[in-house]
């Protein structure tokens, strides 16, 4: 056991640092132009110098490095730490584009993967429908093709970013005759072409997070699908093993945690500041716990990866959506505890999307409620404990009607 | 970075864990449960003659000059078969003599504590609940200890007591007529507990030994020993429900077993890095190591207590009879819980540590 990264990472972390310092916020002509063009030069920038994406072969614009675990692990921290918009829309950088370098033709990566590593282009994620949530291959949009175009028709549902994206992977059905499994396919659809219908879903809290897709008839063009027919099923499975590079992330829970710590020290409970309440320390602490538990998961984890001894850390891994999902939510409901007349009131739109703002109240509130979220999207947590049961505790698979 | 296990630990963790499987089977936890003896010397004996009971000591004292870290592999594999054995006063009384004896008490004492021919224990808490040094009144004065201490495990047949004093310093007392030891009617029938009446034992202080050290490891080892338990019977309550038919189809088969099964292993098989931590911290990592030790000892110790509920519902009504070994770990996990302080106290000094 050693905890210290090494002379080779301290040294890769002091390089990281050094760049983001030199190379963020943008300075000159540069910084008049909008955000997003800002975080488009910043990222080209981080790709050459190796810090974006390093694993992605050279010619498609990334650093041709092999995986490491630990040399992930240590970039990130320091980007976020920096502060620097490294964190891309990552439904084109963390699926199509393993999806592609495992499944694409060399035509495709040439064309998609350099846009959108940058985040020059940027896509959304077709694969939910109204009927396919968690049994996600019962899926019913339909592709036929007709002539040199694949003819879309069906919907979609759930999709982040859809209003924003240029590009849409989808999962639609080819092969209405063949079991439900074997009839799939993997599509590329330009979000601009007539026939398609995008409506944001408002939520709860208020905020536009996600998308119905509507295809009446769009066409796109025959060449536009990753693997061959009906192998769609299996090609947006062939980029788990790269969810391993997004394995050691629990920073997004700890920048939280320390919000709620801060609200805690400004909240007043009984003529004080709540952190020095009993009740309220012994909750806080009882958060420590699980927080901790999952930051030294994702070492064991790290390391386990590292050392190509993956089934040491088996447990970990299956576990670590639904152990995340929870501490987020015990984070979320102390935070209005703290605060609880902020409930009262409606979050400010800006409060109202996801991802990570400043802590206002109204950002709480909708945090309390978007939590909820988490148990649902990427794998429900009534299927995680199914997979829990089965593949870790030997259970017996649920009867399949 | 690498939060692994060396070769070496796991072989002595496999090592500890094959000598539990053949020798310590639920029926001998059983029968010590219903009053047997001789299998706790002999399962006592058997351990210290693979090094258990020397593992932190020097090797110039005839120990295997290990750390916190394998003293904690060791108390997880324990825990794990609930294997009734002396250890963890033994453990700790041995690591606070090791780490802070004179050279006269170390030289004295570690070779026989190192090779199983002397037993040691502490004798820590105070009227009930008093856990913690700056709450402790025994007094050593003109080197005679005075005071009584509750719940020292293992008290019956120990040679040696490291003794908790008033301010935080230690004691080495020696059995005899001045140490009066009255069980106390442990749950955990494999962990006796006793009280020790000081009435002026001749008692030297433990060199520079610091109790809230001691309490440090004694946290890192029941938090590994509540794991272990608590990880066997998640597997054990897995099994179960496997064999248990009802509605002409086994327990696992429907959902809500299933799903109760897994929210158990949830809850103890990733906290398994904290104390691995806390252990490290110990030894590596002084500045951090109560603050770990805290976090360890609250949170698993808590986790492991509510699996043990779980296992008795998810095991039906045979879950709460005395013939059904779930109890045996159900209160193994009680013990750890609550030994050194329960976890709302460890909460506290953690907050405390915090900065909060």
């Amino acid at each position: 056991m050693d905890l210290r990264f090494g002379e080779e990472y301290e040294d890769l972390r002091a390089a990281v640092r050094a760049f983001c310092a030199e190379s963020w916020p943008a300075r000159g002509d540069e910084a008049r132009l909008p955000e997003r063009e800002q975080a488009i030069a910043w990222r080209k920038r981080a790709l050459a110098a190796g810090f974006l994406h390093r694993t992605v072969p050279r010619a498609y614009g990334g650093a041709g490095a092999e995986l490491d675990v630990m040399a992930e692990t240590v970039i990130r921290s320091e980007l976020d730490r920096a502060g620097v918009p490294h964190r891309g829309v990552v439904q084109g950088t963390h699926m199509l584009v393993p999806t592609l370098l495992e499944c694409g033709s060399d035509e495709q990566r040439q064309r998609y993967i350099p846009p959108t590593l940058c985040g020059e282009l940027t896509w959304c994620q077709g694969y939910s429908e109204p009927g396919a949530g968690s049994d996600l291959a019962s899926l019913q949009a339909r592709a036929e093709l007709v002539g040199e175009e694949w003819v879309l028709r069906g919907q979609k549902i759930w999709t982040s970013q859809a209003d924003e994206a240029d590009m849409m992977f989808g999962l639609f059905r080819t092969e209405p005759d063949a079991p439900k499994h074997a009839g799939i396919s993997y599509l590329l659809v330009p979000m601009r072409t007539p026939g398609i219908e995008v409506r944001p879903l408002t939520m709860m809290q208020g905020g536009q997070d996600f998308c119905e897709v509507f295809f009446d008839g769009a066409r796109v063009p025959a060449g536009n699908i990753v693997g061959r027919r009906g192998e769609g099923w299996k090609v947006s499975r062939s980029t788990l093993k790269h969810e391993r590079m997004l394995i050691g992330d629990s920073n997004i829970v700890r920048i939280t945690f320390d919000a709620l710590l801060d609200l805690a020290r400004r909240a007043q409970r009984g003529g004080q500041p709540a952190i020095e309440h009993p009740q309220v320390r012994q909750r806080l602490a009882e958060i420590a716990g699980y927080l901790a538990t999952q930051e030294w998961s994702v070492a064991r984890m790290l390391t386990a990866i590292h050392r190509n001894r993956e089934a040491d850390a088996a447990s970990e891994m299956l576990m670590a959506k639904l152990f995340s999902t929870n501490v987020q939510q015990m984070i979320a409901k102390l935070a209005l505890d703290l605060a609880p007349e902020a409930g009262l009131t409606e979050p400010r739109s800006a409060e109202a999307t996801m991802g990570i703002g400043e802590f206002t109240p109204g950002r709480w509130v909708s945090n309390y409620m978007f939590s909820l979220a988490f148990a649902i999207a990427g794998g429900a947590s009534n299927v995680q404990r199914n997979i829990i049961g089965e593949l870790l505790l030997g259970l017996p698979r649920d009867r399949r009607p | 970075m690498n939060f692994a296990l060396s070769e070496e630990q796991e072989l002595l963790q496999a090592t500890v864990r094959e000598f539990v499987a053949k020798e310590c089977p639920p029926q001998t936890v059983r029968a010590v449960f219903d009053g047997a003896r001789e299998p706790v010397a002999a399962l006592w004996h058997g351990l210290a003659r693979i090094g258990i009971a020397g593992l932190a000591v020097p090797e110039e004292h005839g120990g295997a000059g290990l750390e916190l870290l394998e003293l904690a592999l060791v108390a997880e594999e324990l825990g794990r078969g609930a294997v009734p054995v002396p250890f963890l006063g033994h453990a700790l009384a041995t690591l606070a003599i090791a780490r802070g004896g004179s050279a006269a008490q170390q030289k004295e004492w570690l070779p026989r504590l190192a090779s199983g021919a002397a037993r040691a224990t502490v004798a820590l808490a105070e009227d009930g609940g008093r856990w913690l040094p700056q709450a402790w009144g025994v007094e050593l004065a003109n080197g005679r200890l005075r005071g009584r201490k509750d719940f020292v495990p293992e008290a019956e047949g120990a040679e040696l007591y490291v003794v908790g004093c008033a301010g935080g310093a230690l004691a080495l007392v020696e059995s005899g007529t001045h140490a009066r030891v009255t069980p106390q009617a442990a749950l955990d029938r494999g962990r006796p507990l006793a009280a020790l009446e000081l009435d002026g034992p001749p008692a030297e202080p433990l060199g520079s030994a610091d109790a809230a050290r001691l309490i440090d490891a004694g946290c890192v080892l029941l938090a590994a020993d509540a794991f272990g338990a608590a990880h066997a019977l998640v597997r054990a309550t897995a099994a179960y429900v496997q064999t248990r038919q009802q509605f002409g189809q086994p327990l696992a088969q429907f959902q809500a077993v299933k799903h109760q099964l897994a929210n158990m292993a949830l809850e103890i098989d990733p906290a398994r890095g904290l104390w691995w931590y806390a252990a490290h911290a110990f030894d590596h990592a002084p500045a951090d190591s109560a603050r770990a030790a805290a976090l360890a000892k609250s949170h698993v110790t808590d986790r492991a207590q509510q699996v043990a509920r779980d296992a008795v519902e998810a095991h039906g009504g045979i879950g709460f009879t005395w013939e059904c070994d779930v109890h045996l770990w159900f209160k193994r996990v009680m013990f750890d819980r609550i030994w050194l302080g329960a976890p709302e106290l460890h909460r506290e000094r953690f907050a405390r540590l915090e900065g909060w």
